[in-house]
């Protein structure tokens, strides 16, 4: 039986996990990012007994908590302060110190549009060739980069101050993040660090193969059934992009309007959502694909109906798996409660690189879900946290 | 003269509470602040030099919106944030 952690347990000390410490901690560990702070969970290497480590920035937005992966130790945070506006935190010792950029993302002073930004929302680490380098997705919907391991961050000009820009992000914000307009989904190719995916909410899914300095809408195939023009080529609205990448040409995507895959050079996507069962419909934030194998991804359905609750479809939370790219799905409920209504966020699913693979996600009510066999069965291992914003695989030891 | 600092932004100057700095303008101060705590500027004011949100600034007793005005002669200067929300 798996622990679970905020019944039985103490939040521990801070402390970093998982090259050689405790022989319960050196298993995979999940960064977790919520409204009020941030945690870790740490698992042993069986995926038994999860040990919480935390809260760091109580009181912080926390929004995203990401490890380099290429160095596995760098820490970088995207954070804000309740009123006091965003920034970036970076530790490279795992979380035992942190240290503020010394310069946060920002828009150019003096910005046509009078643009500042509110909220870091999505950290991505650049190209393993590109050491150092980070991209962050912001509200409103700018893109910038850093070339120093996150000490200092620069607008991408070629996405901020595009000539289209103004028409293919729906801005102004007036929702706030996580609900409002954001560069979510940043992508960098495993092949080629040149070439980049975002994703716009609201706004739709741009391709750069310059490394940023121009940009191309890939939406045809996405339905916008809220748009006077539905076959319009931006107004869209992907909740989430995930690329394979064992197979770098395939992506999954989460939309507002339905699930979809892409495989390129195809640049028309297919809406596999409309396999899933018409009761539960195929709209949701997350989608999480197999690390290994390019036919399997998870999502988290939600009810779009109506007034969009953004609940478990009927009250009955379940994770629905395909894995023949989208041609079926199969529903995956057995250990999450027989009733609920659970909201998964767009950054609250992923996975580890064990085998058989573990699937996480967390809730806006403060759990977080585990299975240990691909979706299979699921346990409870945290509850009580603050809303749940983000969850990220970190592991620092190597058994990829 | 001096700052008062709200306690948001105590990590920035080592848990004080009132701190010196100087300036001609709210917006020179802010910078005096900047050099000697730095990244408290970007805290109170964004990118295109705009009080954020929720955060007002004191001139002695009266409330200023205009990172021009002069601070001839004052002697204190309130850094405020309106806490809201749960």
């Amino acid at each position: 039986m798996t622990d679970v952690i905020g019944d039985r347990s103490e939040p521990r000390e801070w402390i970093p996990t998982g090259r050689s410490d405790a022989a319960d901690r050196d298993g995979p560990m999940l960064l977790v990012g919520t409204r009020k702070g941030a945690w870790i969970l740490a698992a042993d290497h069986r995926r038994q007994r999860w040990s919480m480590l935390g809260p760091q920035f109580l009181g912080h937005i926390a929004q995203h908590l990401v490890l380099d992966p290429r160095d596995r130790s760098t820490l970088l945070l995207a954070a804000k302060t309740g009123h006091l506006g965003p920034t970036v935190f970076r530790s490279d010792d795992l979380g035992r110190t942190w240290s503020e950029a010394h310069r946060p993302p920002a828009y150019t002073p003096g910005d046509a549009l009078g643009r500042a930004v509110q909220t870091v929302f999505w950290l991505t680490p650049g190209h393993r060739i590109e050491p150092g380098v980070w991209y962050a997705g912001t509200s409103p919907q700018g893109l910038f980069r850093s070339d120093d391991e996150g000490r200092s961050w620069a607008p991408v000009s070629g996405w901020n101050d595009h000539p289209s820009w103004s028409l293919w992000a729906e801005w102004p914000d007036e929702e706030g993040t996580p609900d409002g307009s954001i560069v979510h989904s940043i992508i960098v190719d495993p092949r080629d660090a040149a070439h980049l995916y975002i994703g716009l909410s609201g706004g739709g899914v741009f391709e750069s193969v310059d490394r940023g300095d121009s940009w191309t809408p890939l939406n045809r195939g996405c339905v916008m059934n809220f748009a006077p023009d539905p076959d319009a080529e931006t107004g869209h609205d992907p909740h989430c992009v995930r690329l394979h990448p064992a197979r770098p040409d395939r992506l999954y995507q989460q939309n507002h309007c339905g699930i979809y895959r892409l495989d390129r050079p195809d640049t028309t996507w297919t809406r596999i959502g409309d396999n899933m069962p018409a009761a539960v419909g195929d709209i949701g934030f997350p989608i999480e694909v197999h690390p290994r194998d390019p036919d399997t991804a998870w999502v988290f359905p939600m009810d779009g109906t109506d007034v969009w609750p953004r609940t478990s479809p009927d009250g009955r939370p379940a994770v629905y798996v395909t894995h023949d790219a989208g041609d079926s799905w199969r529903r995956q409920d057995t250990g999450l409660p027989e009733w609920g209504w659970l909201t998964v966020k767009r950054q609250a699913m992923t996975t580890d690189q064990s085998d058989p693979l573990g699937v996480y996600f967390g809730t806006t009510g403060g759990e977080v879900w585990a299975s240990n066999d691909e979706g299979d069965s699921w346990n409870r291992i945290a509850a009580h946290l603050p809303e749940i914003y983000s969850i990220e695989l970190a592991d620092p030891t190597d058994r990829s | 003269m001096k700052v008062r600092i709200p306690t948001p932004l105590r990590s920035y100057t080592t848990g004080r509470a009132v701190v010196e700095a100087e300036g001609a303008t709210i917006d020179e101060l802010l910078d005096d602040l900047d050099q000697r705590y730095p990244g408290i500027r970007f805290r109170i004011v964004d990118e295109q030099a705009r009080l954020r949100p929720h955060v007002s600034i004191f001139v002695n007793a009266e409330r200023e919106r205009d990172l021009s005005t002069t601070l001839e002669g004052i002697d204190e200067v309130t850094v405020m944030q309106a806490l809201s929300g749960g």
